[in-house]
């Protein structure tokens, strides 16, 4: 099974990065742009029988820093 | 009696020999140095430290990886029950990993690597770190960091702030950092993360020495206890 994990700075978190993407596209000409937030995605091969309660585990203990971070979690059809 | 410190290196750190040489300078008695991969401590630690670098190549998220490694239990176990931890820079990136204290470290807010000497104001000087300094000193230490821009909710800050817990603030803007704060400690007060380096301040060679006091605190708090 494959799984993506979408990780998110939480709102209210400033984002740096995404504030430097912002001026990057900016400069570029390319008007219209409201707000930039940048994030990551993890793809994950696991077996079927992985639940869905080790999978937020997962998230939790690792894949996403919660003090600043949001995951969802989305199953790919193979 | 000797002073008994133990330095963890995990693959990346580049301090951990600068944090020793400190340890030893201050206290007189070689660090221990422990690695990574090592699930247990050395028995009756007086002083743990983490040290700067970038553990792990910052994958996933600067002091991430290092806070599941092996030693991480035992470093937890000993906080626990009392023994002092000091991380700096990826060290402290490292402790919140952990969990082991509040907050967590974001990029600096200019997105630039800022590498120079800080003023910091001593906000707390009654820790087990800072008995060494007046409240409200204002000393100088390098700093050498991507990721230092520290954040909690506000909350969490209210009551670090309530409780005592912010041991350092940067005197001037230097990455972002939520109410300025560069050194938090844990509720107990045995664990302090900071990002600036003291052990790059022990002698006046280094250019200052207003990182000796934070040791020599730890090395009077062990004889008085």
């Amino acid at each position: 099974m494959k799984v993506r994990v979408h990780v998110s700075l939480k709102n209210g978190v400033l984002d740096p990065q995404g504030r430097a993407i912002h001026h990057a596209l900016e400069g570029l000409g390319f008007s219209g742009v409201n707000d930039v937030r940048a994030g990551r995605l993890i793809e994950l091969d696991v077996d079927d029988g992985v639940t869905d309660e080790a999978l937020d585990e997962m998230c939790r203990k690792l894949l996403a820093n919660m003090v600043i971070e949001n995951y969802r979690i989305e199953k790919v059809a193979a | 009696m000797a002073f008994r410190s133990a330095v963890i290196t995990f693959p990346g750190s580049n301090c951990d020999r600068d944090m020793a040489v400190a340890l030893e300078q201050v206290s007189g008695t070689p660090a221990i140095r422990v690695w990574h991969g090592d699930a247990d401590l050395p028995d009756g630690l007086d002083f743990i430290a983490l040290p700067g670098g970038f553990s792990y190549g910052d994958y996933l998220r600067s002091g991430a990886m290092a806070a599941r490694s092996p030693i991480m239990q035992a470093v937890i176990e000993a906080a626990g029950r009392g023994v002092p931890v000091l991380g700096v820079c990826n060290g402290f990136q490292v402790l919140t990993e952990a969990g082991l204290l509040p907050g967590a470290l974001m990029r600096n807010a200019s997105q630039n690597f800022v590498c120079r000497t800080v003023p910091l104001k001593v906000e707390n000087n009654r820790s087990l770190f800072t008995s060494g300094y007046k409240a409200g000193q204002t000393v100088h230490i390098p700093v050498a960091h991507h990721d230092g821009n520290y954040f909690a909710d506000e909350a969490t800050l209210d009551r670090l702030e309530g409780e005592g817990r912010v041991a350092f603030r940067y005197a001037e803007p230097v990455n972002g950092s939520v109410r300025d704060i560069a050194g938090v400690l844990n509720e107990a007060g045995n664990v302090l993360g900071m990002m600036p380096h003291p052990e790059r301040a022990i002698e006046p060679a280094h250019g200052g020495s207003d990182g000796r006091a934070l040791f020599e605190s730890a090395l009077k708090g062990l004889v008085e206890a």
